[in-house]
């Protein structure tokens, strides 16, 4: 009797679980193109007055989304990621629950060939024109279509001149003896191989074995010298005089020689990674309007100014430039010096070749140090 | 009656595991004998046998194992005394075990770096003191010191659990009849409290040999683990196939160690 009573809830139970598989499995076996809106945020359609935003951890001035809240009436609804890799990840399988993310030149490039972007209606932003005519003509976008670029930045070496006194022009320096222990790396392999394949005068962008082999080995010959491989602890570690070299992006190095004046930035001759992050509106967003808004109200030059002021980053915006502090203006991190940017490449996507850079950087990060 | 109506309450929970980890689980098992045009193949299987990633592994559990092994050392002496105390005292020491984990444990790690780093608390006591620097941070050492720090309470709990039920009139008739103390403790108390330190074991363990936190955190990812190689394959690599296929031999190898705990186990409590 008792177990009559409980056979049938079992089969309910199984054939819940088989349905749940099967249409799990056919979802992965097709290509995942197609509209699927998660049951995430905006669940109700046609909430016209809220605004779904998804950005990059502290990459905004807080005031300034309570300001644009206070202006329009539009409610923002903000997440943040903290990797393109993340913001692809979770707008892959066609998450359609966000108006506006902020993806950088290669992940735009990757996700305007895989139709994962709306084009932007130029008309609803009269502000666009106070961005630089040569952020509007870039590699990754060019008649600036699927986005308007919103800070820009370089990777760098921030140094402690308190323990480095030779001039830093280089990427060899991080390759010297003398700063065993006091070197830091940048956690992430696109990054990381950058700094080698330019020490060796290869291009970031390489799909040479050969190439990258030598720049495995280049990394591989400097463990026993880094300290440590960091993601954002190495602001507070450069602050801290626990270190005399790291790897950075250039906003940071803004807010870390603000905080410690002993610190200065350098790009090396041999070129580096320049790197844009746009604003974008992603395929099938549900209040694409006011994303316009939104990116409108960005543009305006005093918004951006205090925006970028905030963040440390350069901004695309020409018109705010002209109204930011002169410090400011004058810090190599924040203005590059003339003729450092001309070796500079942007990342492009590698396509499949980027699992022979994970390959090799897994090798980097196993070898025993000693 | 009563019993029929038990038993439907556990349904939700059936149905749940089913959805949310029996599912999944086949779901991962389906990736990783996927290849990229979704035709069946061990390849992603084969690369993880590649020596690198066999390196990454073996260090895995490596560190894993040490840290058990500390853990169960420092553990079952905390244990077996907190067991032993009045009643109120037991309660006022375990409730400092488990304090700590009112904590987010991030944050408890994140804590350790400024003690350990080189402008740190114990350096700059050291300094103080006129004794040199130590180099404290991003070393196998600390790792497993974070390690062995968030995963403790873990074998604490299920020692002092069994230690406390331990019969005590058997220790007292092994007194009786002329054992030593230390002949008490390795044939009455220890015997008895092996199911303890096996699942102490498991719950140290199974957490230690998958974590990625410790390693990037106090280890400067300096010593990359199999969970930050699975982290990797789905976040950067976009090489879900070749994770999964990771994260099945993680369960294995859980598995295996398991069960061969379980046996050791076993086989203690025959004798």
């Amino acid at each position: 009797m008792k177990k009559n009573a409980r056979k049938p809830k079992l089969k309910i139970t199984l054939a819940l679980c088989a349905l749940f598989l099967l249409s799990a499995c056919s979802s992965l076996g097709e290509p995942r193109g197609e509209e699927n809106p998660s049951a995430a945020p905006s669940a109700a359609k046609g909430d016209s007055d809220k605004l779904y935003i998804y950005n990059w951890g502290d990459y905004i001035d807080p005031a300034l989304r309570a300001r644009f809240e206070d202006e329009t009436g539009i409610r923002v609804v903000y997440e943040e990621f903290d990797t393109n890799e993340t913001l692809y990840a979770k707008l892959k399988p066609g998450n359609t629950s966000y108006d506006l993310i902020f993806p950088s030149d290669y992940m735009i490039e990757k996700m305007k060939k895989e139709d994962m972007l709306e084009k932007i209606d130029a008309g609803a932003i009269p502000n666009l024109k106070n961005i630089s005519p040569r952020f509007k003509n870039m590699d990754f976008d060019p008649d600036g279509e699927y986005g308007v670029v919103y800070l820009w930045g370089t990777v760098g070496i921030l140094y402690n001149k308190d323990m480095v006194s030779e001039p830093v022009d280089s990427w060899n320096i991080l390759w010297d003896d003398k700063y065993a222990g006091n070197i830091y790396m940048y956690d992430s392999q696109r990054d990381s191989f950058a700094v080698a394949l330019r020490k060796l005068g290869y291009s970031i962008n390489s799909t040479n074995l050969d190439e990258l082999t030598a720049a495995k080995e280049a990394l591989i010959a400097q463990k026993p010298l880094v300290q440590a491989y960091l993601g954002d602890p190495v602001k507070d570690k450069m602050i801290g005089g626990e270190g005399a070299l790291a790897v950075v992006f250039s906003g940071d190095a803004v807010f870390c020689m603000q905080e410690n004046p002993a610190l200065s930035y350098a790009i090396p001759k041999e070129g580096s990674n320049i790197w844009f992050d746009a604003m974008c509106i992603p395929k099938g967003a549900k209040n694409k309007e006011n994303a316009e808004k939104f990116i409108n109200f960005m543009c305006d030059p005093e918004v951006a100014a205090q925006n970028s002021e905030y963040i440390g980053f350069t901004t695309a915006n020409e018109a705010a430039l002209q109204l930011l502090p002169q410090e400011l203006k004058d810090n190599p991190a924040y203005t590059a010096e003339s003729g450092a940017l001309d070796k500079c490449e942007v990342f492009s996507d590698l396509g499949p070749f980027i699992a022979e850079y994970d390959k090799a950087w897994t090798e980097v990060l196993a070898s025993k140090r000693n | 009656m009563r019993g029929r109506n038990i038993k439907k309450a556990a349904y939700p929970y059936i149905l749940w595991t089913a959805l949310f980890v029996i599912a999944p689980m086949f779901l991962v098992m389906a990736n990783a004998f996927s290849a990229a045009d979704g035709s069946f193949t061990t390849a992603n299987f084969a690369r993880a046998f590649e020596p690198i990633y066999l390196a990454v592994m073996w260090r895995s559990v490596e560190l894993a194992a040490v840290c058990t092994a500390i853990c169960l050392l420092l553990g079952y002496p905390a244990a077996y005394f907190i067991a032993r105390l009045r009643l109120k005292s037991r309660g006022a020491l375990l409730f400092l075990v488990i304090v700590p984990m009112w904590m987010n444990f991030l944050l408890r790690t994140y804590a350790w770096l400024t003690i350990l780093e080189k402008n740190g608390v114990i350096n700059s006591a050291l300094e103080f003191l006129g004794l040199p620097k130590l180099n404290l941070l991003y070393n196998s050492g600390a790792v497993v010191l974070g390690m062995v720090y968030n995963f403790l309470p873990f074998m604490i709990l299920p020692l002092y659990t069994v230690l406390e039920k331990t019969d005590g009139t058997l220790v007292e008739a092994a007194q009786d009849l002329g054992a030593s103390r230390a002949g008490v403790f390795f044939r009455v108390t220890l015997p008895l409290s092996l199911p303890g330190v096996l699942s102490g074991v498991t719950m140290v363990f199974m957490p230690a040999v998958t974590t990625f936190v410790e390693s990037n955190l106090l280890g400067g990812n300096h010593f990359i683990l199999i969970g930050n190689l699975i982290e990797q394959q789905f976040l950067t690599v976009y090489d879900w196939r070749f994770g999964s296929a990771l994260s099945v031999i993680l369960m294995l190898i859980i598995l295996i160690s398991m069960g061969a705990a379980e046996l050791a186990g076993g086989a203690g409590e025959e004798t």
